[in-house]
């Protein structure tokens, strides 16, 4: 046998065949860590490749996309378009959102002329296969496989839907095969759709086809200045972009759970790593006594954190694609949260990042065991081999420069602007801030355990100083424990807050008694000047207020913003939740506006600025004269005075109606008048504000539902690494135990000692996490969540939950101490005295 | 120094065995501790001594005989009740020091009078009593790591004897220790076990650790037998 064969053999396959019990939880510790990550990727990317491949399916084969507000644009946009020299194919479309009757929810409808749309979405066209000319008979529909699934209808069978305030009956002419489009869709001839949803000669997209050899930007930049105003000629790629706009929130969301994953099991890999090599420093250094140079002791050491965790990551991938897979069969892409609504994703195995798990993990475990390993083969094996030695050397921990320079980083970092949209510089904040939290730990616990007042009791007295003896040992355990709860307690706080500041937002956007919508979402369902007055007229109504949803593009490359057309009183701070400009004061002859948060991040317009809207083909200057909180779009929307939206678009319809009731009347009967008014009025929305409250809520409660499941996944991985901890500080310390017992320590008294370290420890570490976690909780508030949503929220704590998550982590440190202790404590443990130490 | 006529500790007919199918370690020991005698027993590594000085202490108990401490039968005591004896009337020395890395050296001194419940007032003075005893006054405030091994075994002697115990119980309380310093660390026991009025028992493998006692014992075969000292 080599001389390194035989450090290796002397170094860790002992402890290999040794403690198998001990080496199952490290793997395990390992495996969780790696399974939660690499799931929570596969979900997120799995969802994504679905949406991206819809999207790519829509945009087909087109080279530019002409894209105007959804109202449309005038379909002569599009004879002027195909008569252009270089354009080898023009496809008018004429996007909608209807609303099926019976409670589905919005149907999307890609109207198309079909003979033009067949070589620019060949895949969608093919899909309708042979039943391609019967597109065109009244009223024809064809539906994907996905929505023919959730509309219960087939080929031959009769789907209605909302046009108006009224409804209309399409004829399903074919069911398209589900590899032709996994989403929920209609298509339909343009002619059609324009008729049926009253859009004659209105269309809202131009797909272009260029001849071989043009020049794609130069043609981008003559439409520009052909266009009418608020259309677009985009290329291809920003219309896929966008479709990926809406999944933000969900994917930051989710971001941020496997950047906790990762982080903990990285923390627990290292902290597991570390404690094994600092408690076998006597062997090492008897190794180094009789022969074994340190680059052999290093090398040995750095193989078996190999081992460990490429045998801890291999187990995680394959789990986390299980996991994965399960997850999506039963909750769907979007995690129960309904962000993708009838989106089928499937976690197809992806070998390249399975592979990359595979070796973050290996990766992780290493540089684990490395740097404990450096360490302990660089001492002197005189010094290691002194009793005590093991403390000596996690006490190096302690000096705190290095954990404020990059706790210094981190706060730099917060203070940095998002990168394409993206809080990337925010994500490095939490990294680096909760990287030096981490490193502060020793230091910290030193300090706080000196602060901790002596108790009289000799259980809690030995306790103490044995936990002052080994605060920097302590601290390495709890480093998994106190990332993965301050990043629970972070998203708590986050989670929290934007609740409470989005309770109280829609009390503020809700304050009528009731609301009335023809549809949640809708296009093509809309009340006319006439409804309006049906509905005006109707008993127990004391006042009322009309609204017209619209969208409007402020930048080519951005996706549009919503326009609200809505009477605006006197005070707006009574009628918006204003955040700035409740002061300003409105220059004479201006046209006001007030624009969500997200306007001003994304399009850098404040309180004062005059803001260029692009409106029925037209652009007018309106000033901005208040900026307020939208949780409803993150995209951006903007309100204008509904008089002065009608004079100049001249749209007189409505798609919202909010109710104040006469004083006596009921919600009930006015909402059953206003049903009994228009056909199918059962399928109208009639909401109370508390009921649309209590809606969201429930909608915002099932979005954050797996988020908790999951942070909870990564504190019983954190669990796991103190009970790891606990249990081989246990084993290290039988000795001791042993001469307390015989000194006259009851075995109780130990176990109790052993519970009130576990407490004492995991008491500063939930302090610790608690304050860490608030911090990391700025970050996610004020950096993180407002570059990703661009709005703000209020901070506000949990107090309750906090408390209760803290107690049950105390709880539960403590029980983990004393089952581990137990063992220890036996009575063939009590002649563990006569063991050298 | 003399035994008194009252005996502390009674062996009367002990056997003990680790399984019943593999021959007795101990078989038929009888043995007698008087009032304030110090006793060491001898013998060859394997033969038994750590075995016999479990059952002396009440942490095992015999398969047959039995060991009266003070007239109170070990072997009818449950763990509370044999702890608490323990803790109040004997005390130990190990070879391996067994002092507590995390606590001070006077913390460590005081963990016996701290399990007892004690003071304090009464502890601190009874604490410095034994430190300026085995000659670490002034080390209080000191951590064992600061000490040399002689010094930690002086702590461990001083912890074994700070709560006036009946029996000191010393398991080759020198085996760590270079022969000049074991010496020194012996004669310090033995003075130590009379001048606080204690009985003991000197569990060690060397002659020259035996003779520091008042009797040796032999335990050789199974069986305890009287050796005279060398001196």
């Amino acid at each position: 046998m080599s001389s390194f064969g035989a450090v290796v053999r002397a170094v860790s396959l002992g402890r290999l065949r040794g403690q198998p019990g001990r080496l199952t939880v490290t793997v395990a510790a390992i495996a969780l860590g790696v399974s939660l990550a690499t799931a929570v990727f596969v979900i997120n990317a799995g969802a994504l490749n679905e949406f991206g491949l819809a999207a790519r399916k829509l945009v087909g084969a087109a080279d530019v996309i002409v894209r105007g507000p959804r109202q449309g644009f005038d379909e002569s946009v599009f004879v002027r378009l195909a008569q252009e020299p270089g354009i080898d194919v023009a496809s008018p479309v004429l996007e909608l959102e209807v609303v099926p009757l019976g409670g589905h929810p919005p149907l999307k409808v890609m109207a198309v002329d079909p003979f033009r749309a067949a070589p620019m979405q060949p895949e969608l066209l093919a899909g309708v296969g042979r039943d391609l000319m019967a597109l065109f008979e009244p009223g024809a529909v064809a539906l994907s496989a996905e929505a023919a699934r959730e509309l219960a209808v087939r080929a031959g069978d009769v789907l209605s839907v909302r046009a108006g305030a009224g409804t209309y009956d399409l004829r399903v002419v074919a069911v398209m095969p589900a590899d032709a489009y996994a989403q929920r869709l209609a298509l339909m001839d343009i002619a059609t759709a324009q008729w049926v949803f009253d859009r004659v000669g209105r269309i809202n997209r131009i797909d272009l086809r260029l001849e071989q050899g043009r020049d794609v930007g130069r043609l981008r930049e003559r439409l520009a200045a052909v266009l009418p105003a608020g259309v677009n000629a985009l290329n291809p790629g920003v219309e896929r972009d966008r479709a990926a706009e809406v999944t933000r929130a969900y994917r930051v969301n989710l971001n941020m759970l496997a950047l906790v994953a990762l982080l903990t099991g990285a923390f627990l890999v290292f902290s597991t790593q570390a404690l094994s090599i600092l408690r076998r420093r006597s062997a090492l250094a008897l190794l180094r006594a009789v022969g074994a140079t340190r680059r052999q002791l290093e090398l040995a050491l750095l193989l078996e954190g190999l081992l460990l965790g490429a045998a801890g990551s291999l187990v995680g991938v394959v789990l986390g694609q299980v996991v994965a897979s399960l997850a999506l069969a039963r909750l769907g892409g979007d995690l129960g949260g309904g962000f993708f609504g009838g989106l089928e994703v499937v976690a197809r195995p992806q070998p390249v990042v399975l592979a990359a798990f595979l070796v973050i993990g290996t990766a992780v475990a290493a540089i684990g065991a490395w740097l404990p390993a450096r360490e302990a083969a660089a001492t002197s094996p005189s010094r290691a081999l002194k009793s005590g030695d093991a403390e000596q050397a996690a006490a190096r921990l302690r000096p705190v420069w290095p954990g404020a320079a990059v706790g210094l980083v981190g706060a730099a970092c917060a203070w940095l602007p998002p990168v394409g949209g993206l809080p990337v510089f925010g994500y490095v904040s939490v990294a680096a801030l909760l990287a030096a939290g981490v490193m502060l730990v020793p230091a910290a616990a030193a300090r706080l355990l000196d602060a901790v007042p002596s108790p009289a009791a000799v259980t809690w007295k030995t306790a103490l100083a044995q936990l002052r003896g080994s605060a920097s040992q302590s601290a390495v355990s709890l480093a998994a424990i106190i990332v993965s709860f301050s990043l629970m307690v972070a998203m708590a706080i986050m989670v929290y807050s934007f609740r409470e500041s989005f309770e109280r937002w829609l009390g503020e956007v809700l304050p009528a008694d009731l609301h009335v919508r023809v549809a949640s979402s809708s296009d093509t369902a809309y009340w006319t000047p006439a409804d309006q007055e049906a509905i005006a007229d109707l008993d127990g109504i004391q006042r009322i207020r009309f609204q017209r949803w619209q969208e409007a593009y402020l930048a080519p490359d951005r996706p549009p913003v919503a326009v609200i057309a809505r009477e605006v009183s006197r005070d707006p701070t009574q009628a918006l939740p204003l955040v700035r400009g409740a002061d300003f004061e409105l220059p004479a002859g201006a046209v006001p506006t007030w624009v969500s948060e997200a306007v001003t991040d994304l399009y850098g317009i404040d309180v004062g600025d005059t803001l260029e809207l692009p409106l029925a083909g037209r652009r007018f200057d309106l000033v901005v004269a208040g900026v307020w909180r939208d949780y409803g779009r993150s995209t951006g929307a903007l309100v204008v005075d509904r008089d002065w939206y009608i004079a100049r678009t001249g749209d007189e319809t409505a798609s919202h109606v909010a109710i104040w009731l006469a004083p006596g009347a009921s919600a009930e009967d006015v909402a059953r008048r206003i049903r009994g008014r228009f056909e199918r009025g059962e399928d109208l929305q009639v909401l109370t504000g508390t009921a649309i409250r209590e809606l969201s809520l429930r909608v915002f409660d099932r979005a954050f539902a797996v988020t908790y499941l999951l942070e909870a996944v990564a504190v019983v991985i954190g669990l796991i690494g103190v009970s790891f901890a606990f249990s081989s500080q246990a084993l290290a310390r039988r000795a001791e135990f042993g001469m307390l017992r015989h000194v006259g320590m009851l075995r109780r008294q130990v176990v109790g000692m052993l519970a009130g370290e576990g407490a004492i420890m995991s008491a500063l570490g939930v302090l610790y996490g608690l304050t860490l976690g608030f911090v990391l909780s700025l970050v996610l508030v004020y950096v993180i969540n407002r570059q990703s949503f661009n709005w703000s929220i209020d901070v506000a704590l949990p107090w309750v939950q906090l408390a209760l998550l803290g107690a049950v982590l105390v709880a539960a440190a403590s029980v983990t101490a004393m089952l581990s202790g137990r063992a220890a404590t036996s009575a063939q443990a009590v002649r563990a005295v006569r063991e050298d130490w | 120094m003399p035994a008194s006529s009252r005996a502390v500790l009674q062996l009367s007919a002990i056997v003990k065995r680790y399984a019943p199918d593999r021959p007795a370690v101990l078989d038929g020991i009888d043995m007698e501790l008087g009032q304030g005698e110090y006793v060491a027993i001898m013998g060859e590594s394997g033969v038994g001594k750590s075995t016999l000085l479990n059952l002396m202490a009440g942490l095992d108990r015999p398969d047959a005989g039995r060991i009266l401490f003070e007239g109170a039968d070990l072997g009818g005591l449950d763990d509370d009740s044999a702890t608490l004896l323990r803790r109040e009337r004997m005390g130990f020395v190990f070879q391996a020091f067994h002092v507590l890395p995390y606590m001070t050296v006077a913390d460590n001194v005081g963990l016996p009078l701290d399990l007892a419940g004690a003071s304090p007032a009464e502890r601190a003075p009874r604490v410095e009593t034994m430190l300026d005893r085995v000659g670490l006054a002034g080390y209080g405030q000191r951590y064992p790591r600061e000490l040399s091994g002689g010094e930690t075994q002086r702590v461990a002697i001083a912890r074994a004897l700070v709560h006036r115990p009946r029996l000191l119980l010393a398991d080759e309380p020198t085996g760590n220790l270079d022969p000049r310093t074991a010496s020194l660390v012996l004669e310090l026991l033995r003075d130590c076990v009379h001048a606080e009025g204690a009985s003991g028992v000197l569990i060690t493998h060397s002659r020259a650790a035996a003779d520091t006692a008042d009797r040796i014992l032999l335990l050789d075969g199974r069986r305890l037998s009287p050796a005279q000292p060398a001196r």
